[in-house]
């Protein structure tokens, strides 16, 4: 880790949000992790991405599991709330602290083992309820936390830094989202913040689950020649066509408004997405043409990469309980324990 | 754009913001190091290097380099160089062993030089190690020149004038004191291989309105009042003191009236403060020893009665905007029993006989080329005051270097404009993974301020130094504020993975990597930040391997703390200290 904090240098005044924050005022403690991981890239865009939406620091939760990408939640916005859980425990946690308090920004980082491996369970269920959160899973394909083996996202065929190729089968998150029926299917890159700043911004306004696959390369164990996730290759086999742009209606919008017909989607609190590039017969609101894109870029051995899918009219993990409007950590003790004789009265109409 | 070349001394060098401002591009950052680590001799010496005279200058410089200091930008107030430049003289060791000696054998030329102040001094310590029998002539009893005669000795205590000037004649310089040079043209029939003209500007302007021989011996002239005192001759003064000028002398003037009885002294200014000459913490250090400071007074006359100087009339102006122009509002009456004319210092050559081929310019300075410090004759040199007016004495020893690699050069039959060239090492500071071999952490200290002796006291005792020097805590605190610029992050394309680290560790946003383009505004609005400030360069990569990108760094905001090294993790970007080694006399032999 470095040697120094990073010093706050009082230069010529640094721009502010409308709640008069900096940018420095999302960030969180020193990250411990190696130099160059692609991890603090992902928090870099998180950091920029909070304070461009002006979302103030405390309402944010911060959820994570074990490994390096969960490490992270340490790294930015201090002021947030946050709970480290179990190994591949980061979806239960959010989904109960969710439940409890449906008014905050929930946040989970997650790795590709924590997600793919030991909590893949929990994270197809949590994609099935549709929890309102936005899920970054910070995928390297090894488990750098423990020095480099093959996780459940390396690709056939990929080498391992010392030269065996994983012959097993991939699990592909995007692939397997759209197959669940989730709501808001994205992947970028930690080294394309321009792509990853905007699809983080749309996942903030996006009502349920924001699936978010972030390739984001292991410098230690995963950046060698063979690797399927190294900056180099995911640089020469991305295909950055479906590329989001985040507008904020809470700005004066008129100017940017497309004459070209772009593809714009409408988020649920108000946000626009504006697709700038596709492929002519592409459309991110059919989860079929998402899954054959998908499908054919993968096949072609490319990274298909953006905003895939999103679908705002499915029903969040609220709608689809019938929870209360507000939030139970706000209701009085009264209301949210009615008491013995309550509960009695309850119990006797199912005899 | 065209990447930048960093193999120019140039580059980093202007990046060095103190080092590139100082006229003799002294050192800072390093001797700022050398004294956190306690090396006060060492520090001594990298100063004594380039300015000659590190105690002098620690006290009187004119600080060019403070106003360009980066920590002026990032908080506002620069770092206290020159106060610590007087730390590394006062707590150094004795240095005479570290110093330059004259060898035995002596090249067989003479070298004449002309009063023996900053310039000629200068001279004669460059070229005296090279084994040139320099000989100095001089007006006065005693070497220093103006450094002695206008600066006074409770800013600058004769002890340590003497030392410093100690270290270069005792190389065996010749010094002749007591003898103005009334001649140039008998100097040069004296047969010496070359000249140099290190005389000042020793003369006060005089102002001529009515009244002013009215009573001679209470209308002095700042420059000559103050030699007097320096010398001995005068050391009393008037309880009413009106002093007219703006300048440092007319500051100097005031303080020293103070000590000499003077109990009312007023600075009178025709003009408002912001358009004063002085440097500002001249003025306040008059301030504080209760001088007040009278503006928008215009001189009149100067008013007698029976043959005694009883005041001055002034006219009071109205000024515009940026007071170029002005009115007249009334005519006042200030009552005084001495008037100290400080407005100004000339230079003066009735000993330079026309039809020498010893040219002047319209306004009576000598026509002198600005690098070889060479006049219109062949062989005769000039520098400091003399050469290009009233100036500072950090330029007198800029000028007294270069002249000495001409006299070197005409000596040694090479034509003067060949000059030896600047040379650069970049030289890796890593230690360790993330471990540097300088103090990389920002330091918030605001600037330690320097303590003055007690109002009372100072008034008791002419001679009283009333700058106390900064105490070891104050040291240790001031240093820390050094940004370190000469450390310099340098960028090895071919390495970068392009993995962003250096951008999003930088607290100060000045990395970015973006596309290639073929306009410099543009890119600089490009840039993370908008690099609005056009003064500082862009540091330019070449294209980067994956995407051929650029990276580029504004020099304006990096603050040189190495995080973007520190996360790097292919060292693409790594700290490296830049020395710049200047041309001086005798290196250009070397090469």
């Amino acid at each position: 880790m470095p040697s120094i904090n990073k010093p706050l240098i009082p230069l010529a005044a640094m721009p502010k949000n409308e709640i008069g924050l900096t940018i420095r005022d999302y960030e969180g403690s020193m990250s411990t992790l190696c130099a160059g991981c692609g991890h603090d890239s992902v928090t870099a865009a998180i950091v920029r991405a909070l304070f461009e939406l002006s979302v103030p620091p405390h309402k944010v939760v911060k959820m994570s599991g074990i490994g390096c990408s969960s490490k992270t939640t340490a790294y930015f916005d201090s002021a947030a709330h946050g709970f480290n859980s179990a190994h591949g425990r980061m979806a239960p946690i959010a989904t109960g602290a969710n439940a409890a308090n449906r008014d905050a920004l929930y946040v989970g980082i997650s790795g590709d083992g924590d997600s793919l491996s030991i909590g893949a369970g929990h994270m197809v269920h949590a994609i099935r309820r549709n929890v309102h959160m936005i899920y970054v899973i910070e995928n390297n394909g090894v488990y750098g936390l423990t020095k480099g083996q093959f996780s459940a996202s390396a690709d056939i065929g990929s080498a391992a830094k010392r030269g065996e190729a994983n012959t097993v089968a991939p699990v592909d998150p995007v692939m397997l989202a759209l197959s669940l029926g989730a709501s808001f299917v994205a992947r970028s890159f930690s080294g394309d913040k321009e792509q990853l700043v905007p699809i983080l911004k749309a996942a903030a306004q996006h009502r349920g689950l924001a699936l978010i696959d972030v390739i984001s390369p292991c410098v230690q164990f995963n950046n060698h020649y063979g690797s399927t996730k190294s900056y180099r290759y995911v640089r020469e086999h991305e295909l950055r066509e479906i590329d989001p742009d985040f507008i904020d209606t809470a700005r004066e919008i008129v100017a940017d408004l497309p004459r070209d017909g772009a593809l714009m989607v409408a988020m649920h609190d108000g946000g626009l997405v504006r697709f700038r590039t596709l492929p002519a017969d592409y459309d991110p609101t059919d989860r079929e043409a998402a899954m054959r894109y998908v499908n054919q870029a993968n096949a072609r051995g490319e990274i298909p990469t953006g905003l895939l899918f999103v679908d705002e009219s499915i029903p969040d993990v609220h709608e689809l309980n019938h929870t209360s409007e507000t939030p139970l950590v706000e209701l009085p003790f009264e209301e949210l324990c009615p008491g013995s004789a309550e509960l009695e009265e309850f119990q006797q109409s199912f005899v | 754009m065209q990447a930048t070349d960093i193999g120019d001394p140039n580059y980093f060098h202007r990046v060095v913001e103190c080092q590139w401002a100082c006229p003799a591009h002294t050192n800072v950052p390093e001797y700022i190091r050398l004294i956190a680590q306690g090396r006060y001799s060492d520090a001594y010496m990298v100063n004594r290097e380039s300015n000659v005279f590190p105690g002098i200058l620690g006290r009187t410089c004119d600080r060019p380099c403070e106003p360009a200091c980066r920590r002026e930008r990032v908080d506002g107030s620069p770092v206290a160089i020159c106060r610590l430049k007087r730390v590394a003289s006062d707590l150094r060791d004795d240095i005479t062993g570290l110093l330059p000696v004259a060898p035995e054998g002596k090249n067989g030329k003479r070298v004449a030089c002309i009063g023996a102040g900053p310039a000629s001094l200068t001279v004669a310590n460059d070229l005296m190690p090279l084994g040139y029998a320099v000989t100095i002539f001089e007006a006065a009893s005693q070497p220093g020149g103006l450094m002695r005669t206008s600066i006074p000795s409770f800013r600058l205590p004769a002890q340590v004038l003497e030392e410093e000037i100690g270290y270069i004649v005792n190389m065996g310089v010749e010094v002749r004191y007591d003898s103005p040079v009334t001649s140039l043209g008998s100097l040069l029939g004296d047969g010496y291989d070359a000249v140099f003209i290190g005389s000042g500007a020793p003369r006060g302007k005089d102002l001529e309105i009515e009244g002013r021989h009215d009573d001679p011996a209470h209308v002095h002239i700042g420059l000559d009042w103050l030699k007097s005192v320096a010398f001995g001759h005068i050391s009393s003064i008037g309880d009413r003191v009106l002093v007219i000028g703006v300048g440092n002398t007319a500051m100097d003037c005031c303080r020293t009236a103070r000590r000499l009885g003077g109990g009312d002294v007023k600075i009178m200014a025709r003009r408002p403060r912001q358009y004063f000459k002085a440097s500002p913490w001249e003025l306040e250090d008059a301030e504080e020893e209760q001088v007040e400071i009278v503006v928008n007074h215009a001189p009149r006359r100067f008013v007698t009665e029976n043959g005694r100087l009883v005041g001055m009339e002034f006219d009071v102006l109205e000024w515009d905007e940026h007071a170029r122009q002005s009115r007249k509002l009334d005519t006042v009456f200030l009552p005084c029993d001495d008037v100290i004319l400080a407005i100004g210092q000339e230079n003066a050559f009735p000993w330079v006989e026309r039809g020498l081929g010893f040219e002047f310019t319209s306004d009576g300075l000598p026509v002198v080329d600005a690098v070889t410090m060479q006049t219109t004759l062949a062989g005769v040199f000039a520098g400091g005051d003399a050469a290009f007016g009233p100036k500072n004495i950090i330029w007198a020893v800029a000028h007294g270097h270069e002249a000495a690699i001409s006299i070197d050069n005409h000596c040694r039959g090479i034509p003067v404009g060949e000059r030896p060239p600047a040379q650069m090492a970049l030289t890796s500071q890593k230690m360790g993974l993330t471990e540097w071999s300088y103090n990389n952490d920002y330091n918030p200290s605001p600037r330690q301020q320097m303590g003055h002796v007690d109002l009372t006291k100072r008034f008791q005792e002419l001679h009283l130094e009333v700058e106390l020097g900064f105490s070891a805590e104050q040291t240790m605190r001031e240093v820390q504020r050094c940004l370190n610029c000469d450390v310099q992050p340098v960028f090895r394309a071919p390495l970068c993975i392009e993995c962003d680290a250096c951008i999003d560790i930088c607290p100060v946003a000045c990395l970015t990597i973006t596309r290639d383009t073929e306009s410099e505004s543009e890119l600089r609005s490009m840039l993370t930040v908008a690099a609005e400030n056009l003064e500082e360069p862009l540091y330019i990569s070449e294209p980067l391997a994956q995407t051929g990108r650029i990276m580029v760094k504004d020099e304006d905001l990096c603050v040189h703390c190495g995080l973007c090294a520190e996360r790097c993790p292919t060292a693409a970007w790594n700290m490296e200290k830049f020395d710049l080694r200047l041309g001086r006399a005798g290196i250009g032999a070397l090469l």
